[in-house]
């Protein structure tokens, strides 16, 4: 028990190091608020595309979605961040996060936001292009926000999903919190540091968990 | 612990339940409601949406557990802990609004489950008796179907057929055509008819008034959990003592 | 030399894949099998717990949902580390392989369970009533009546979740798991050439490209019959 306590809940290292796990949290919640609004944006593009029911066009980007569905997020992270040196392209860690993400990300909102906008029937275009509102209009007015009704159980899941990948960022030295949690486990050479990085993770994810769990089980109590 | 009891025309008493309480939370559904039913009797309940009958029914083979009262089936105590309420329940066929086939099985596959799991027949068996109930329903061409793709009332008949297969004592039917297209009703009251003339016990729970007048022994009418009036069809339809009778059957007759 | 020279010289470099081509197969065994038990143990053990939590035992469920609430909400890369490099300090000591199959298959099994008793509930409640009242225990019910229904309706959510946790093996490389990524890694150190990640990709795609497509497929059957 002592050491237990000894090695995962250290105060005397906890204190030592909070600043650095704050410093963490700080990059983590910036990724997240950048990554996934742009990763969404994306999406909404992706579902947008499909909409128009070009062949060309839906052919092209199911190769995109299942291409960048395909990549396990890590690999695709670790190639942009080693690749694109290569190419005469320096971008920061942070860049290549932003980057390899999107294109997971939007994939995954895309396919997702497609399969919301799918779930609306015919009657709504209809009735909305039949009093002269235009394609678009049409589509932002009145089929996303049901679309998004149907999915929002889906979407919230990626989100959360999303929000997990940032940890990914801490594998090419990007200061986030799993990867300031490890410096600070490398400097007091106790693993409270990981222990809290986890409780972190917890304490933020926790909340969205449930969130997720409630609207599950009310879209499935709706669906009988 | 049999208890015999005998009713005054010497027939056995098939299910008896007395003084039937349930409650759900503040709801009162049943508010101390007997009901005896006789070897080879069929009785008729009705009342309107909401006074308890589908409770009653649930009551008495424990899908709802009374909050008061007692269940005998056979002279079973069928409400007491120790029992094996599944052993009891295979002697108890019920009969749903809403078929509750199995969707994932033929209806050979609906019927012949229970024979192979609670009567641990072997599947040559089950089929064969699972085949008898079909033909008793008249719908052997129709084993290897699907639910899905049956009509409502070939449905509800695979659904009768599931439950007598087993041989049960007594059936309980609960608005067993109300989900039914009107042209589709026919088909299943002719085989309720035909238990009836073989002398299947039988509560029945229903609208179809026409089919209570000419087969039911018995007529209850129900209103907030307790039972309003009972008597012979005759007696109900044709001279209820009470006004709520009076109210429900002018609605139901007007529609 | 030209951009496209390179690109090709540090992406496609033949005598990089020539000389690294068997560890990086070496790696995709490592990753297969590496998937294959988590998919196995994550599937089996996730429809145990919701046929444990159908029980409806109030402390056993709190548990259940407890634990599955956080391997759902930690990222996977988080617990992998914490069990590699905190555990050994209270002396419980597991090899980056054992670490990368017991994380994920916790996290699958988790999210399996979520999607399993998702299923349960939606099964109709006359089904339950319907095989009770022929006399069915609780027990043949759930595996006759229920599961095979509930079973049916969670394959598409199943086989999308399945293939997000089967990639996260990649994962497997920060604990030293001689994974396709980790030996991709290595030659890339050794060559100092991008060329081994770049078989590291196409062998991910090779494995992931013909799942991702079959869920297409899967999604699009279940949802018409819906
Ligand atoms: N599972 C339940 N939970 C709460 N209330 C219920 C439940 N089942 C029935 N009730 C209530 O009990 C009363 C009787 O219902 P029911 O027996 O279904 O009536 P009927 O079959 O005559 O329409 C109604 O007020 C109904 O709302
Ligand atoms: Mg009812």
């Amino acid at each position: 028990m002592e050491q237990l306590v000894q090695n995962f809940f250290n105060i005397e290292v906890l204190i030592k190091v909070y600043p650095m796990l704050l410093k963490g949290v700080w990059m983590t919640l910036q990724l997240c608020v950048v990554v996934v609004p742009i990763g969404f944006l994306g999406g909404l593009l992706v579902a947008i595309g499909y909409s128009f029911h070009n062949r060309w066009l839906n052919a092209l980007l199911i190769v995109y979605v299942d291409f960048f569905r395909a990549f396990p997020p890590l690999v695709l992270l670790i190639f942009v961040f080693y690749g694109t040196p290569y190419v005469g392209l320096e971008v920061p860690a942070f860049v290549a996060v932003l980057i390899a993400f999107f294109l997971n990300t939007s994939s995954y909102y895309g396919e997702i936001l497609r399969a919301g906008i799918e779930s609306i029937g015919r009657g709504q275009w209809e009735a909305a292009r039949s009093t002269g509102i235009g394609r678009l209009q049409t589509m932002f007015y009145v089929i996303l926000p049901q679309a998004m009704r149907n999915v929002a159980p889906d979407l919230t899941s990626n989100t959360l999903e999303v929000i997990k990948f940032t940890a990914l960022a801490s594998v090419v030295a990007l200061p986030e919190l799993l990867r300031m949690g490890r410096i600070a486990q490398g400097i007091t050479y106790n693993p409270t540091p990981l222990i809290a990085v986890a409780l972190i993770y917890l304490a933020m994810l926790w909340p969205l968990v449930r969130f997720l769990s409630r609207l599950e089980r009310r879209m499935l109590v709706k669906q009988r | 612990m049999l208890i015999s009891i005998v009713n005054p025309n010497d027939r056995p008493v098939v299910l008896d339940a007395k003084g039937i309480v349930k409650t759900f939370g503040q709801v009162k559904a049943l508010n101390g409601v007997d009901l005896a039913v006789t070897r080879q009797e069929l009785v008729f309940v009705i009342g309107p949406s909401g006074s308890g009958k589908s409770t009653l029914l649930r009551c008495c083979n424990r899908l709802e557990e009374p909050t008061a009262g007692a269940v005998y089936v056979d002279g079973i105590d069928i409400l007491n802990r120790g029992i094996n309420i599944n052993a009891v329940r295979r002697h108890i066929g019920m009969v749903f609004q809403s078929f509750n086939l199995y969707p994932h099985m033929t209806a050979l596959g609906n019927v012949t489950l229970a024979l192979r799991r609670v009567l641990k027949l072997s599947t040559r068996d089950a089929n064969s008796r699972g085949m008898e109930a079909l033909d008793g329903v008249g719908l052997t061409d129709k084993a290897g179907a699907y639910p899905g793709e049956l009509s409502g009332g070939q449905q509800q008949r695979v659904a009768i057929a599931r439950a007598l297969s087993l041989e049960p004592k007594i059936m309980l039917f609960d608005e067993p055509t109300s989900a039914l297209d009107p042209e589709l009703v026919g088909s299943v009251l002719e085989v309720m008819r035909r238990m009836r003339n073989t002398g299947m016990t039988m509560v029945v729970v229903s609208h179809e008034m026409r089919f209570a007048r000419e087969a039911a022994d018995r007529v209850i009418f129900m209103d907030e959990g307790h039972i309003v009036e009972e008597g012979t069809p005759s007696d109900i339809f044709e001279a209820p003592q009470h006004q709520r009778t009076r109210t429900f059957l002018s609605a139901v007759t007007q529609k | 030399m030209s951009a496209l020279e390179r690109i090709k010289h540090n992406f496609f470099d033949l005598e990089v894949i020539e000389k690294y081509a068997p560890s990086i197969i070496d790696g995709l065994w490592v990753t297969l099998h590496l998937a294959l038990f988590i998919i196995v143990c994550g599937l089996v053990l996730g429809l145990l717990l919701a046929v444990v939590r159908s029980f409806q035992l109030r402390f056993i469920n709190w548990l259940i949902i407890f634990v599955v609430d956080i391997f759902r909400a930690l990222p996977p890369i988080v617990i992998m580390i914490v069990f590699y490099f905190a555990l050994p300090f209270v002396g419980i000591q597991m090899s980056g392989f054992v670490v990368a199959w017991l994380s994920l298959t916790l996290v699958l099994a988790s999210f399996v369970e979520e999607i399993f008793w998702a299923g349960i509930l939606s099964v109709d409640k006359g089904q339950w009533e319907a095989a009770r009242s022929t006399g069915l225990s609780f027990f043949q019910t759930l595996c006759n009546v229920v599961l095979p229904q509930a079973i049916r309706m969670t394959i598409p959510p199943l086989t999308n979740r399945t293939i997000v946790i089967t990639k996260s093996t990649a994962i497997a490389s920060v604990v030293a798991v001689p994974e396709i990524l980790s030996q991709a890694g290595a030659a890339q150190g050794f060559s100092a050439n991008t060329t081994p990640l770049t078989m590291a990709a196409i062998a991910y795609l090779l494995i992931f490209i013909p799942l991702v497509a079959m869920s297409r497929v899967i999604e699009s059957k279940f949802a018409w019959k819906r």
